[in-house]
């Protein structure tokens, strides 16, 4: 406990100069990094009270994703009761039941909207708002928008704080842009590196503790993922544990495999070497077998703040990540066959897991059975992604022979003139998981 | 590669010669293409040393540069490049045609290179000579920087997905067969032609080993082959700068202009060979589509250029980047499920990664209706039983080659426990039924009936939006500096910062 304080202050700190930034008249962007399960939202809802407190006029915030709008719409009229939040919709948009408040307006006219103190929309949505300009803009998840979406939207507020995690995927297109490497400008990057290439002087910051990757898990990732800007976990070690509450009659290597990881935060189930097709047969039923089975044996969290009993960990509280939709497609037929239990589990690609949060995860390792190791495969903000949606622990399934994979497929992308040199580089990334996970590896037969 | 694919690649290994990737021609072939084979010197980039070029295989122009590190004799084969692709441009604006409302012209130019190296090749000698100034200092011919532009319109042109107005023969076979040899053997053009339609009743790896020996068959460009720089092509460029008056410089080009004919002519024939080949598969349906969309853009820009006779910039700027970025993607996402649905070794992909399914429809109810809504609406139900690995789940929306303006939902997907297939696979018909509550004949599917359904779907998005270029805002530069011809001067020209 005596570590909690140091860290929580140092959060505060960081969060109460960011909103020090956007009370001044002063630069026109504001760009805030933030590790996995850092605060972001509650930085993002915070800081839209602060700038309608400013009386700065109606606030408009971007996020990428229906699901990350919706939530945040439920943030924002829970946080602020008495202001009113208008969530602008698509035309097919039907309205979760996060969303319905007394205090939140759907419509998918911004003229509409008028009375709201905030406007929530994905950016796709504000793309299609042709006039209008709005004081402040705050962009969650800047590091998942694309520097093309941002020109687009960009015209439509003065000043803006940009949230991210420059850890996770970068944007992606699937035509070829080679044309555009190396320009300040190149509209695949991220919306975050356009706007620090042409305006280089704005204020950045950096939240340093992970509310949300237990002690085991802070250090791993931020050492393989965030080299040069460490961040810390918000618990100290063995503040946050899970128990099971059955043992197993026979112990099997996927029992050996969910019992390592629930002490130990981190395990590696590791099935023989063999190259197989994406969709790996074995690999997929390994999933869902230890799925099913972690919900057999009954396991229970136990946060500092949460029943001293425990809580039991429910389907809805467990992810698979993979990193096809392929993949990701199999496991949930798996899992269907096996049974209603594992129903409610997620199934999904990284992608799709960004910015989502789960007590436990079963992750399929990108290389696991592959003869190569292609850039899709080695990119560090898949695996990032995939080892830290965890609040408890992280199942890695695999088949041995990635480290010879990774010694075979040394990285030889090209190095471009005038691109930022982005850290770290993917091999090196999954080289440092793949050695962390060493004592915690349960050779399946 | 996908998984198809690499099942093609071992079937060509083991019957010795091409398998077909596709049953239907993906891209135009036109009745008059710019047939192009230009080869540079080694050592410097884009020095043209010579090409044929021509729309007859009997009549093929050759021009040859004597020596290519002379910049007055480079542009010299600028110009005379220059009179022939742009009377062949010409010769595709003679007449327009009324289509969708508005006029275009009737034909497009379509070059046709070996392979992606040839494109390369185009591009470079674009940007060497759009900017070219005609008057002042070290002046070109006033074809030139036209030359320019358009060689720079065709090389742009080939990053847009499904765009036929350059062919890069390589890239174009490949997509419609499968070798028995590496990706980087088939960018041989001999090589990979020889898998394809071996001569002289060789296998194809027997070919395809001949097409190897640079003294049978000449790379097809643009590189040389480098024991012929050494021992041929090195001698007689100083034979011809040793060459005192005219008539020894004359006698000295002729010999080049036969050892260069020489080389180039095999390749020659070879694409002429490659061109009926592609000709002789059907076209797929939608060719027809993408092609006038190419002669939208030939018209397009031709009108510009009437009135704007500019050069396109050096670099994208901003918005022009994210503009063309989202045309490029569309077109990509169009493209393939144009192919998919036109052709079925194209569908067989999404088939196997459980995307698509093919089988027979074993119930049908054509007139179920629903009432939950406002209004009665008509949405039959069918049942496909299908033997594919389906991964479709409840609520994906999913077409049929058939009947491709219609949706169907999956409302239901059934198999047996153990995973095994078939399934079947019950969907809910919405829209392309006529507007009673009767469907009209033949548009909902008959009991037997063998289809195929596909969860692809283009996404029709209106028109994408982007800020003016000088509206560019501050978070990507602020507004670029207009465009000014004059700026530079030859000279900054010649110390430009090519980092």
């Amino acid at each position: 406990m005596t570590a909690m304080l140091p860290t929580s202050a140092e959060a505060s700190r960081v969060v109460e100069a960011v909103l020090a930034d956007l009370r001044m008249a002063g630069p026109r962007g504001v760009v805030v990094d933030s590790p996995p399960g850092a605060g972001k939202s509650t930085l993002v809802v915070r800081a839209a009270g602060t700038l309608v407190d400013e009386g700065s006029g109606q606030v408009m915030v971007v996020a990428q994703t229906n699901e990350q709008v919706d939530d945040l719409v439920y943030r924002l009229a829970t946080g602020y009761p008495g202001l009113t939040i208008g969530r602008l919709s698509a035309q097919d948009y039907l309205p979760t039941p996060r969303v319905v408040h007394d205090n939140v307006m759907v419509e998918k006219a911004v003229a509409k909207l008028v009375s709201a103190a905030i406007v929530v929309a994905t950016a796709a949505k504000w793309t299609t708002v042709s006039d209008g300009t709005w004081p402040w803009a705050i962009v969650d998840e800047a590091y998942q928008m694309r520097s093309d979406t941002l020109l687009r939207i960009a015209n439509r507020f003065d000043r803006a704080l940009f949230v991210g995690d420059p850890g996770q995927l970068d944007p992606f297109s699937t035509v070829e842009t080679n044309r555009w490497t190396g320009l300040t400008w190149d509209p695949m990057q991220s919306a975050v590196a356009a706007l620090l290439r042409h305006n280089p002087d704005l204020p950045l910051h950096r939240l340093p503790v992970s509310w949300r990757l237990p002690a085991s898990a802070a250090p791993a990732v931020s050492a393989a993922f965030y080299p040069f800007t460490p961040f810390v976990s918000g618990t100290g070690p063995g503040e946050r544990t899970l128990s099971l509450r059955t043992a197993a009659l026979r112990s099997s290597p996927v029992d050996g495999a969910i019992e390592a990881a629930v002490d130990a935060g981190w395990s590696l189930f590791e099935m023989p070497n063999r190259h197989a097709l994406r969709t790996d047969a074995e690999a997929v039923a390994a999933c869902a077998t230890i799925a099913q089975r972690l919900l057999e044996r009954g396991p229970l969290a136990f946060t500092p703040d949460g029943l001293s009993t425990g809580e039991p960990v429910t389907p809805s509280r467990i992810a698979i990540g993979t990193a096809h939709r392929d993949q990701a497609a199999a496991i949930r037929a798996q899992l269907g066959a096996l049974g209603s239990r594992t129903g409610g589990i997620t199934v999904d690609t990284a992608n799709r897991l960004q910015g989502r949060e789960y007590d436990v995860t079963i992750v399929l390792h990108p290389l696991s059975g592959r003869l190569d190791a292609t850039a899709f495969h080695l990119e560090s903000g898949r695996l990032c992604v995939l080892t830290s949606r965890h609040r408890h622990a992280c199942i890695v399934v695999a088949r041995a022979g990635i480290q010879e994979l990774l010694d075979a497929h040394p990285s030889t992308e090209p190095v471009h003139l005038s691109v930022p040199v982005k850290f770290p580089d993917g091999w090196e990334a999954n080289q440092s998981i793949l050695t962390h996970l060493q004592p915690y590896k349960v050779r399946a037969p | 590669m996908s998984a198809l694919t690499a099942v093609a690649k071992v079937r060509a290994y083991e019957l010795g010669r091409a398998v077909p990737l596709a049953t239907r021609r993906h891209v135009h072939v036109s009745d008059r293409p710019l047939v192009f084979v230009p080869l540079s010197m080694a050592g410097e980039a884009n020095a043209p040393l010579g090409c044929l070029i021509g729309t007859d295989e009997a009549q093929p122009r050759v021009l040859v540069v004597q020596d290519p590190r002379n910049r007055t004799q480079r542009f010299a084969f600028a110009a005379q490049l220059a009179e022939i692709v742009l009377a062949y441009v010409d010769g595709c604006t003679v007449s327009m045609v009324e289509e969708r409302g508005k006029s275009v012209f009737a034909d497009a130019p379509q070059l046709v290179v070996a392979n992606p190296g040839g494109v390369e090749f185009t591009r470079l000698l674009g940007r060497s000579t759009r900017f070219r100034r005609t008057e002042g200092e070290w002046p070109v011919a006033p074809t030139v920087p036209v030359l320019g532009r358009w060689l720079t319109w065709f090389a742009e042109s080939t990053e847009k997905p499904g765009a036929s107005t350059v062919l890069a023969l390589t890239t174009v076979l490949c997509r419609h067969w499968a070798t028995g040899q590496s990706a980087l053997e088939d960018a041989n053009l001999a090589a990979l032609m020889g898998w394809i339609a071996p001569w002289d009743g060789l296998t194809g790896p027997c070919a395809a080993e001949q097409a190897e020996d640079p003294a049978i068959w000449p790379p097809a460009g643009p590189a040389t082959d480098p024991d012929f720089d050494n021992g041929v092509l090195a001698k007689l460029i100083a034979a011809y700068d040793r060459a005192l008056d005219d008539t020894a410089k004359s006698t000295a080009m002729l010999r080049m202009l036969a050892v260069l004919r020489e080389q180039m002519q095999p390749t020659w024939h070879l694409m002429w060979k490659a061109i009926a080949l592609l000709r002789a598969i059907p076209p797929a349906s939608t060719v027809e589509k993408r092609w006038l969309r190419d002669r939208q853009d030939f018209t397009a820009i031709v009108e510009y250029w009437r009135d704007n006779p500019i050069p396109q910039a050096r670099v994208d700027n901003a918005v022009r980047a994210a503009q063309r970025l989202d045309r490029l993607e569309r077109a990509l996402d169009e493209v393939t499920v144009d192919a998919a649905m036109d052709d079925e070794l194209a569908m067989a992909e999404f088939r196997l990664s459980g995307e698509a399914f093919q089988g027979s429809v074993v119930a049908c109810d054509p007139v179920r209706t629903d009432g939950t809504g406002t209004r009665r609406k008509l949405r039959p139900h069918i049942v496909v039983a299908t033997a594919d690995p389906l991964r479709l789940e409840e609520g994906a929306t999913v077409r049929s080659s058939a009947r491709p303006a219609q949706e169907a939902t999956v409302v239901g997907v059934e198999r047996s426990a153990d995973l095994t297939w078939p399934a079947r696979v019950t969907l809910e018909l919405r829209n392309g039924m006529g507007r009673r509550l009767i469907p009209e004949p033949g548009t909902v599917p008959e009991l037997g009936e063998r289809l195929c359904y596909a969860a692809l779907e283009t996404k029709f998005a209106i028109n994408a939006t982007f800020p003016k270029r000088e509206e560019t805002p501050w978070t990507h530069g602020g507004p670029p500096p207009p465009y000014e011809p004059e700026q530079q001067s030859t000279m900054d020209i010649a110390t430009e910062d090519w980092s």
